[in-house]
């Protein structure tokens, strides 16, 4: 591992590893964009990232196939999404709390039925080599990138072109912002919030496939460490916008990738605590961002979580 | 007019006696308790279709978990933890906050115990123990009143705040424990110092079952009279209700909220005192076992009620000491007490939107139809 780069060696692999820990992220934040713009919160995305990514390895193992695996992955999420998008339906059921009980469901489904997979080993999701032109090793590591992350950042700027100038986009946002002013216009705001919810499922579930398929490339019990969760704290500091979502994954991708970093060129004292950063990250900017008196800019008129 | 008005009764708070007042007390039973059966119901389809037998699974839960006085001794050793974690997450929903982290602060007060034992090895018992309890429910009280003040003074949601807290909190535990805190005699499980024998806590005489679980129910008792009988209970369901209508009453909601979850947390930071000082000898990572998130599923399951908390812990606390003997004679995953766990959440969760539907619960309707 000698090289010329000298101190540069820290940004380069801190870069790469935001490219490689973003993309879940990327994946279960957009999904939860479209689903709190609709006006619900899915705080089981958590559940739905570690059963996608059980999903996804199972089925990329039996088929041979890990784009099959991906579609596997988003049918589970979605079937997750729509369930949680039902029970939320219900009258005087409150979303925050199924989404607990969902985590707890599909982390349970997941461990259950994942059990035989732990050892096989599945084929990898392709990449692309960005870094061809370089001769330094470490360039051309940074620079594979994973398919998945140049789709999820195609989704990003797609999901914000919808949601603002489609007509699909704007019954999204009517229903989320003000269900009396979706009923008034002769929507149906359940169905729309449902099929939202699912949509976002789906995401989520191919943000777990990345996780057990690419990186860090093995299902295990332990693939996601609250990736799912942080998400929801991300669109918040997104502020419900795709596109500051595709930057905010990458900020805490980079996070994730520090303690790894550090540890790669042999600094591993305090490596636990670097281990905390993107949740320490992550509640600097919940708290940074959050506000007792006003309504946040940008948020959903419906969403719960902001009320 | 005023005759009326004073004998009439207020609307949505009839009286009808004493049968009314039991058929309203019953919709709180009766409907949880169906939720629990449809919740084991869906489970035992999906264990159908598994292959495997629920009658077996639910024998072996019985006899594993509730069958002998060794299984009993076995489910109530697990019970004290819970009960405590359980009052973590029904002490603030009082106020309508949905607190999900307890398992951070069973942690750090499991290393502040452990921590305060190494330091007070020397001591008598007498003095040591209430020390290292105190220690472990500071630091529990201040973790989870955190997220209380967050959530009072800069509108931080608690259930992400509390999540991503407890995350944070095994960071901490596995630096410590791995780091500055490590007894270099611990090889494989790196752990605090082993505490000396005068500072393990026993086991209640003629029971064997340690004193947690003792301590466990009384704080349910406790916190049952602090919520029903006491004008502060009173006052944090009125904040919950409407915090904006108790901040124009003058009601202390800041102090409220940042009070019931740091009596929340003290009382989870207890539950990993007992883990240390009673179970497992000194502080490592088995502390995180997930006591914090089954927690959660029997708060909601009692209806943040501490003293259906009691009998609900009990329950899942026989669930979970009776994996084992599952893993072993069915072949299932261990993960399989979990599943059922989220069935039954579910379940519970969507029987929310049934209060209220049925007649024979609400007496001021019997006359009407």
């Amino acid at each position: 591992m000698e090289s010329d780069l000298g101190l540069w060696v820290i940004p380069l692999a801190i870069l790469g590893g935001a490219i490689r820990v973003s993309t879940p992220f990327l994946f279960v934040s957009l999904g939860e964009v479209l689903t709190e713009r609709s006006g619900r919160i899915n705080l089981g995305l958590e559940g739905t990232l570690v059963f996608g990514a059980m999903a996804g390895y199972a089925i990329a193992y039996l088929t041979g196939s890990s784009w099959l695996g991906v579609l596997a992955a988003a049918a589970g999420g979605a079937l997750f999404g729509l369930i949680h998008g039902l029970i939320c339906s219900l009258p005087r059921v409150n979303d925050i709390a199924v989404g607990i009980a969902m985590m707890i469901l599909g982390m349970g489904l997941a461990f259950y039925f994942g059990k035989p997979y732990v050892q096989p080993v599945a084929p990898d999701l392709p990449s692309i080599n960005f870094g061809w032109w370089s001769e330094v090793q470490q360039v051309r590591a940074a620079l594979r990138v994973n398919v998945l992350f140049i789709i999820g950042a195609v989704l990003a700027f797609a999901m914000w072109w919808m949601l603002r100038t489609t007509r699909i986009g704007l019954i999204i946002r009517v229903v989320g912002d003000s269900t009396d002013a979706a009923r008034a216009m002769g929507l149906r705001p359940l169905l729309i919030r449902t099929l939202s919810t699912a949509a976002g499922g789906a995401f989520a579930g191919v943000g777990g496939a990345y996780l057990s398929l690419f990186y860090p490339g093995s299902w295990n019990e332990g693939i996601s460490s609250g990736q799912g969760l942080m998400a929801v704290a991300l669109v918040i500091f997104a502020r419900w916008n795709p596109i500051a979502c595709f930057g905010a994954a990458l900020l805490f991708g980079g996070a994730g990738a520090l303690g790894p970093t550090l540890q790669s060129i042999g600094i591993s004292e305090g490596y636990y605590l670097f281990f905390a950063a993107p949740y320490v990250l992550t509640l600097g900017v919940l708290i940074a961002t959050s506000s007792p008196s006003r309504a946040m800019t940008g948020a959903p008129g419906e969403l719960s979580i902001t009320k | 007019m005023t005759d009326q008005s004073a004998s009439a009764p207020l609307v949505g708070t009839p009286q009808r006696g004493f049968l009314g007042q039991v058929a309203r007390r019953a919709e709180s039973v009766v409907l949880p308790l169906a939720a629990l059966l449809t919740g084991f119901a869906v489970f035992s389809i999906f264990l159908i279709l598994q292959g495997k037998s629920p009658t077996q699974f639910f024998s072996l839960t019985y006899q594993a978990g509730f069958g002998t006085a060794f299984s009993w001794q076995n489910t109530l050793s697990r019970t004290a933890p819970l009960l405590l974690a359980a009052l973590c997450v029904a002490l603030p929903a009082r106020l309508g906050l949905v607190v999900i982290g307890g398992e951070g602060a069973i942690v750090l007060g499991g290393v502040a115990a452990g921590a305060a034992g190494v330091l007070l090895s020397q001591t008598i018992g007498v003095v040591a123990l209430p020390l290292m309890a105190i220690s472990a429910m500071l630091i529990g009280g201040l973790w989870i009143g955190a997220v209380g003040a967050l959530r009072y003074y800069r509108g931080v949601n608690e259930t992400i705040a509390s999540l991503l807290m407890a995350y944070i909190a095994i960071a901490l535990m596995n630096h410590l424990v791995e780091g500055p805190l490590r007894d270099p005699d611990s090889l494989n499980k790196p752990s605090t110092a082993p505490l000396p024998p005068p500072l393990r806590v026993g086991d209640i005489p003629a029971w064997e079952v340690h004193w947690g679980l003792a301590f466990g129910i009384l704080a349910c008792l406790l916190a049952w009279i602090l919520i029903e009988k006491t004008t502060w209970g009173f006052a944090a369901r009125i904040s919950g209700g409407n915090m904006r209508a108790a901040q124009v009453q003058g009601l202390p909601v800041g102090r409220l909220i940042i009070g019931f979850t740091a009596l929340g947390g003290a009382l989870a930071g207890l539950a990993g005192f007992f883990e240390v000082a009673a179970v497992h000898g000194s502080a490592n990572a088995s502390l995180a076992s997930g006591y914090g998130y089954t927690g959660i599923l029997i708060a909601f399951l009692a209806r943040h009620n501490p003293l259906a908390i009691i009998p609900v812990a009990i329950l899942l606390a026989g669930f979970e000491a009776s994996s084992g003997l599952i893993q072993r004679r069915m072949d299932l995953p261990d993960a399989t007490v979990l599943v059922l766990q989220g069935f039954v959440f579910v379940s519970i969760l969507m029987s929310d939107t049934l209060y209220g539907r049925f007649k024979i619960f609400a007496p001021e309707r019997w006359k009407s139809a």
